[in-house]
């Protein structure tokens, strides 16, 4: 791993609105540089995307872009930001995805213009790799469409650059079901850090040649499936919680291949690659509630860069369209979060230690992004000379930081969560330092049949 | 005869693969099911038998347990486990006919769509429920579920989405599937849907979450 000290050591720097590494937009945006903006995330209704139907698909792009924006003047804005996460349609007919940027780029354009207001799009293409069973990581025909995406979308106007990958999703899936922490090291440590390798090679260079922003990955379909288990009960929430810990190693590797942030929204691994890297991070919580329930709903916010809703269809609601609403929910959010930052350091602090408060000891899951944690645990996260290591010691500091609020009565939680605990640690204990003994370990015990090998470099 | 069947429905329901298996802790070094079906079948026992008084009532208990909360997922997969070392023995019997499931089950993510998790979730249980699953995997269009109740005639469907632009496509698999045959029952589930669009395309039965699923195919079957 390529970080061997962490950019922000102080618990106290670890705040929202501020990172080490600003990200400034062609717009004008500059996010971490002092201000927190909203993220709007949006999704259609419930409809079919055909040949038929793409007017009315490009019609709910362009309502959802224009109702936001016009909000966004109404209510003194200082900026926006659209994330543009493709449904597969849009990914796998590139000229789809391209031309909803092209529409909401135009309504950015004018909105700047007109009023000044600067808007960027963040252009988050699907990762198709996933249709194939096992996936071919690096031979997919998908690719092609994948990359035409980002390309062509950057060029339309999709400044920031993101993707939800799924290398190693093939193990994890099975892993996260079983509560086998191990197939969760292999798949994220293992086979998600080198298949972030390859793409994010492939999406930097991109981003590079035609002067855009990359701006990172979201362990969604682990950390955040973990959290969606967990919260309906299926797993234990401090299993979880160690997911999100051993999902650093793989999301951090963007950045060591050249993105700079804002670390995608879903990513709650980004306080911890906000303290590793310094580069400003995008989060979700309460406002994401339109998509999945969450145990942080404060908490994510506490040093959070974009401040975002995940994803809401657009429906109407009682007040408006249900985008134009979660962006108003948002911007009060980023508006209060701006006033503490305009205030200075203590009325930040105030505010960050409220918003920390409210959940920390409500949950593990939210426990171990206090500030506190997240740079203990991060310290953790490089100290090792490889991901393999590093994400095992991190889940053990975790574990650590669970059983210290368990002991001292702050923490509550039922035998069912408890009786694991000695079991992963037994689990974590027994990976070795080494990748190339981590998989000679793992090999007998996966299910051949589900990953290939050599599509992850082995 | 009695005991082994009382100890099958325990390893079952438990999760006790076989002897080796060092889950659960507390049957630890004892038989697992593996073992005590062959104990069973070489005592004569029926292999119906051990289908319906052991096999199915112990996933019925874990099924109950996990609608309680008082289970996770795992122990739910481990008795899973359980109960497929006991079928694989009890295989020969079904071929034969001595054995007769409740019935078959057709699962799939509909097309468009990848997520599967809950959709394994339910056929795992629906198999513990004494049924026969055809697991058609996710991207599953209407010729597909089709052609899968062609080959089983009179089995029930189960679709699957996660997304708000692929449970559209339910519309269409339904209608395929009554066309095809219009006492196919059909079962939706997802994180989208709901009652209201289960009866707005057809389908037969909205199942939020897996235990509903089982329940319902159980009131068929009976």
């Amino acid at each position: 791993m390529r970080y061997k000290n962490l950019v922000i050591n102080d618990p106290e720097e670890l705040m929202f609105g501020l990172a080490p590494k600003p990200v400034t937009t062609p717009r004008g945006l500059v996010i971490g540089g002092g201000q927190v903006y909203a993220e709007l995330n949006f999704t259609l209704p419930m409809m079919s995307i055909n040949h038929n139907t793409l007017g009315e698909v490009y019609s709910h792009y362009r309502e959802i872009a224009e109702g936001a924006l016009e909000r966004a003047v109404h209510l003194n804005s200082k900026g926006v930001v659209l994330e543009f996460e493709t449904l597969l349609e849009m990914t796998k007919t590139p000229d789809i995805g391209v031309e909803i940027v092209k529409i909401m780029n135009e309504i950015c354009e004018r909105y700047y213009h007109k009023y000044g207001l600067a808007s960027e799009i963040r252009l988050t293409p699907n990762d198709l790799r996933e249709f194939e069973r096992p996936a071919k990581q690096r031979s997919s025909a998908w690719l092609e469409p994948m990359m035409e995406l980002f390309e062509r979308g950057m060029m339309a106007g999709g400044d920031l650059l993101s993707i939800e990958s799924t290398g190693g999703k093939e193990v994890s899936d099975d892993a996260l079901m079983m509560c086998d922490v191990k197939g969760v090291m292999f798949a994220l440590s293992v086979l998600g850090v080198r298949d972030m390798q390859f793409l994010w090679h492939k999406i930097v260079t991109l981003a590079n040649r035609h002067g855009k922003i990359a701006a990172g990955d979201s362990a969604c379909g682990f950390a955040n499936t973990a959290m969606v288990l967990a919260e309906k009960k299926y797993i234990p929430k401090v299993f979880a919680a160690l997911v999100r810990v051993i999902s650093v190693v793989r999301s951090i590797v963007a950045m060591e291949e050249g993105a700079v942030g804002p670390d995608k929204d879903c990513g709650y691994e980004g306080p911890f690659l906000k303290a590793i890297t310094g580069i400003p991070i995008s989060m979700e919580g309460k406002t994401a509630a339109c998509a999945h329930l969450s145990p942080i709903g404060n908490i994510a916010s506490a040093c959070a860069d974009l401040w975002s809703n995940e994803s809401v269809q657009n429906i109407k609601l009682l007040s408006g369209m249900a985008p134009t609403a979660y962006f108003e929910q948002l911007e009060y959010d980023a508006r209060l979060m701006n006033e503490a930052l305009r205030m200075g350091k203590m009325h930040c602090q105030v505010l960050q230690q409220l918003l920390v408060g409210s959940d920390v000891y409500t949950d593990p899951q939210a426990l171990i992004l206090s500030p506190e944690n997240v740079i203990r645990i991060s310290k953790e996260l490089i100290k090792g000379d490889s991901y393999v290591a590093n994400a095992r010691n991190g889940a053990l500091v975790a574990l650590d930081i669970i059983e210290e609020a368990l002991q001292s009565g702050k923490l509550n939680l039922s035998e069912m969560e408890t009786n694991y605990l000695p079991i992963f640690r037994d689990d974590l204990n027994s990976i070795p330092d080494l990748e190339s003994d981590f998989i000679e370990m793992m090999l007998p015990v996966l299910d051949p049949g589900k990953f290939i090998l050599s599509e992850y470099g082995l | 005869m009695n005991e082994i069947i009382e100890k099958l429905l325990e390893a079952v329901e438990f999760g006790k693969i076989d002897q080796k298996s060092p889950y659960p802790p507390q049957l630890r070094g004892m038989d697992g099911s593996h073992e005590l079906t062959q104990q069973a079948l070489a005592a004569g026992v029926d292999p119906q038998r051990i289908l319906e008084d052991a096999l199915i009532p112990a996933m019925g208990n874990v099924g109950k347990k996990f609608a309680e909360n008082k289970i996770f997922v795992p122990q739910m997969l481990m008795s899973a486990k359980a109960m497929g070392a006991s079928m694989v023995q009890l295989k020969p019997f079904f071929a034969s006919g001595a054995i007769k499931s409740k019935g078959t089950f057709i699962i799939g993510t509909v097309k468009g769509d990848l997520h599967d998790i809950g959709k394994n979730l339910v056929a795992m249980m629906v198999e513990g429920g004494g049924w026969t699953i055809v697991d058609l995997g996710v991207d599953v269009g209407s010729e597909r579920f089709i052609e899968a109740l062609k080959s089983n005639p009179g089995a029930v469907v189960g679709l699957s989405a996660l997304l708000t632009t692929t449970m559209v496509n339910m519309g269409d698999i339904v209608a395929g599937i009554k066309a095809c045959d219009p006492a196919t029952k059909v079962l939706i589930g997802g994180a989208p849907v709901n009652a209201d669009f289960c009866r707005s395309i057809g389908a037969d039965f909205y199942a939020p979450d897996p235990q509903n699923a089982v329940e319902y195919l159980n009131k068929l079957a009976s």
